[in-house]
């Protein structure tokens, strides 16, 4: 009896040649299939989305506040206290309160104040965007410093032990057993630093948390078959550590640097409303609250509100949706990018 | 157990070292100059005495031997100077072999002097001690709250993954990380002082002219800065122990447990916590420097008479020795911290002893 033939049914993703069954979809790659699964988080996106949003305002704070007409650093003290000028012009626009807004209009001689004024009656929204643009700079600069010194020693005290790993984690040790807020708050008040130099120390005291994370990873791939076959066909130590390691360590950098961000734009601010960050008259949110802390029981003497709430508000909330929307990108990278994890959750 | 704790205290020594060398290369960058500081305004000093006083301080000698004389209050000079440096308080020594004149002052950050506070001109060591107890006070309470808080809610959200309730906590966990804690601090003091008028808005007491206290005042006190310092370590808790329960649980004998038919109660509670809680031991020396970190900013805010608030108000009048005191304190007490907390953990599993 003759076997018969089967003929498989051929599906559209596939073609027939030399009588073998070929894929025609293009093959996904790792950073593909990446893209694809952040594309379907939706929270992540959203944090991408306020993020983008915060760094394009505060990079065109100088067109914003041309097109709006205030200047962060032009006082006007008859106007000081300001309140926000967008809530009375809602109630205006909707016919609730029809004598705010042009009072606000009138105090301020005709510039809208749309977040309201501190206490020399500098525009708040204008404060705000220059203050981000400070914020976020530092912050990204810092963590890109970090993450470089970071790798760079993470890899080799991992992938040479020895000696260089113990002098690098001793090091390590060394440093982070003294509360880094502390160390920080030691050198800026001993160095006084301008915003570039507060980058810098940020930057140059922030690199051991990635170090130490490196370092398991490199221990971890290290141990892997492929290093181990790589170094077998006479790979040298650059090779390995630049095709092999670095980037199988990349996805875990990213997440890490995500979210050094977020905690940077932390540490900035707690420095600064500490009184050793960066230095008034450049506004940064940090200093901004510091500002506001002074007058948190100052009550508007004709009407007995609390006159300062504006100036405490805005400055904080940013500052906690920014450094949310940074947390939330790391941990949606990093289900993105582990594939080991992405069925764990 | 004996020889692991043993190995574990040797391993310190080398980070301690390299505190006090840090710390050292700091002071030595401080603005100032410690002869200046110790003589404003004393006309008598002129410059010749400066000269010699500056000598007998050991300024005039290269970095390491400073560092070794400030470390361990032992100076060491060429030749015999005897005579020259040896007083009351300072003991010298001709040592003919090397041919160096050793002294010992007495002092050192070894024997616990920090130097003296340019300020109160008190020792540091004594003004840090003073304000130790408040920081501790907050500092713990804060540590046991957020345990007491953070542990059940990381063990339910686990029990109860993916639904209502781990969400919730999730987000809330999250959302305690990206908040400055200044400004949760400032918004709660708006709230529950100046809105509500319920608690104090500083202070570790109500000021009384004969500085007596109840109780219930003591706590009132302690409620915000509690809060306050307890919104990290609960997140970071609640995260922690999520994780490590949802790791135990897929262990062999949570499955044993189940297997034979004990109540979900019982293998999630005798079988699965008491797994889970044993890396917890491990974070409990980084949550401490959280909480130390934290007590800078909270002290500062509600007025707690602490050593942050001591460091920060030592910071706006540069008096260096205090801050820097302050900072190896901090560091001792860390390398204390996850001293105790790897012994701990080395106790409850004796899996790490062997390593």
């Amino acid at each position: 009896m003759a076997v018969e033939q089967v003929k498989l049914p051929s599906s559209p993703l596939t073609r027939t040649r030399s009588g073998e069954e070929l894929l025609i979809r293009k093959p996904q790659t790792f950073w593909g299939m990446a893209i694809g699964s952040l594309r379907r988080d939706k929270l992540t996106l959203i944090a991408l989305g306020f993020v983008v949003l915060i760094g394009l305002l505060s990079l065109f704070a100088g067109v914003i506040c041309g097109v709006l007409g205030v200047d962060p650093n032009s006082t006007n003290p008859r106007d000081a206290f300001a309140q926000p000028y967008v809530w009375a012009y809602i109630r205006w626009l909707l016919g609730i309160d029809l004598t705010t807004a042009p009072e606000l209009l009138y105090k301020s001689g005709g510039v809208p104040h749309w977040l309201g004024t501190d206490q020399l009656g500098r525009d708040q929204l204008a404060r705000l965007l220059y203050g981000g643009r400070i914020s976020l700079s530092i912050a990204l600069v810092a963590a890109a410093i970090a993450m470089l010194l970071g790798v760079v020693v993470g890899a080799a005290a991992g992938y040479f032990g020895g000696v260089v790993d113990d002098v690098f984690m001793w090091l390590i040790n060394t440093v982070t057993s003294i509360p880094d807020i502390y160390l920080l708050i030691i050198v800026n008040a001993i160095f006084r630093p301008s915003p570039m130099i507060l980058t810098l120390y940020l930057g140059l005291l922030g690199w051991f948390g990635t170090a130490r994370f490196m370092r398991g990873n490199v221990l971890k791939v290290k141990s892997l078959d492929y290093t181990t076959s790589a170094k077998a066909s006479g790979a040298t130590d650059r090779r390995i550590i630049t095709q092999h390691i670095i980037p199988n360590c990349l996805p875990v950098i990213i997440v890490i640097t995500a979210i050094d961000v977020g905690a940077l734009i932390l540490t900035e601010s707690i420095l600064s409303f500490l009184g050793v960050g960066v230095q008034p008259p450049t506004p940064s949110w940090g200093n901004m609250l510091y500002r506001a802390n002074d007058f948190l029981f100052l009550r508007d003497p004709a009407t007995g509100q609390l006159a300062a709430l504006h100036l405490l508000f805005w400055p904080g909330i940013l500052t906690t949706l920014t450094v949310l929307s940074f947390y939330l990108m790391g941990d949606g990278l990093r289900d993105a990018l582990d594939p080991m994890l992405r069925n764990k959750r | 157990m004996v020889r692991y704790i043993v190995r574990r205290l040797l391993q310190a020594i080398p980070t301690l070292l390299g505190v006090s060398i840090i710390s050292f290369l700091l002071i030595s960058a401080a603005p100032g100059d410690p002869v200046s500081l110790r003589t404003a305004g004393n006309a008598k000093m002129t410059p010749k005495a400066k000269e010699t006083m500056r000598r007998q301080l050991g300024l005039d000698q290269p970095l390491p031997v400073q560092y070794l004389s400030w470390f361990a209050g032992v100076t060491v000079r060429p030749g015999d100077a005897v005579a020259e440096f040896s007083s009351d308080k300072v003991r010298c020594a001709f040592v003919t072999v090397i041919g160096y004149t050793v002294c010992d002052t007495g002092g050192g950050v070894i024997r616990g002097d920090l130097g003296t506070s340019i300020d109160t001109k008190q020792p540091v060591w004594e003004r840090l001690v003073e304000r130790m107890q408040a920081t501790l006070e907050l500092g713990v309470i804060s540590l046991l709250v957020s345990l007491l808080i953070g542990v059940p809610l990381g063990v339910l959200s686990a029990v109860y993954r993916g639904g209502f309730f781990d969400n919730v906590v999730r987000v809330m966990a999250v959302i305690f990380r990206s908040v400055p804690i200044y400004w949760m601090a400032l918004l709660l003091l708006l709230f529950f002082s100046v809105w509500l008028g319920w608690l104090p808005s500083g202070g570790r007491q109500t000021v009384t002219l004969t500085g007596e206290t109840t109780l219930w005042d003591r706590v009132q006190h302690l409620i915000l800065p509690v809060m306050v310092l307890s919104f990290g370590p609960i997140a970071f808790f609640s995260r922690i122990m999520r994780t490590e329960t949802l790791e135990v649980t897929h262990t062999d004998y949570i499955r044993t447990a189940k297997a034979k038919g004990l109540a979900s109660n019982q293998v999630w509670f005798t079988h699965a916590l008491r797994n889970a809680l044993i890396p917890l031991m491990t974070v409990l020396g980084p949550a401490l420097v959280g909480v130390l970190g934290g007590a800078v900013v909270t002290e500062t805010i509600f007025a707690w008479p602490g050593m942050g608030r001591l460091t920060i108000n030592a910071v706006f009048q540069q008096d260096y020795p205090l801050v820097l005191g302050a900072g190896m304190f901090f560091a001792v007490l860390t390398i204390i911290g996850y001293l105790l907390s790897d012994i701990f953990y080395a106790l409850v599993d004796p899996r790490v002893r062997l390593e």
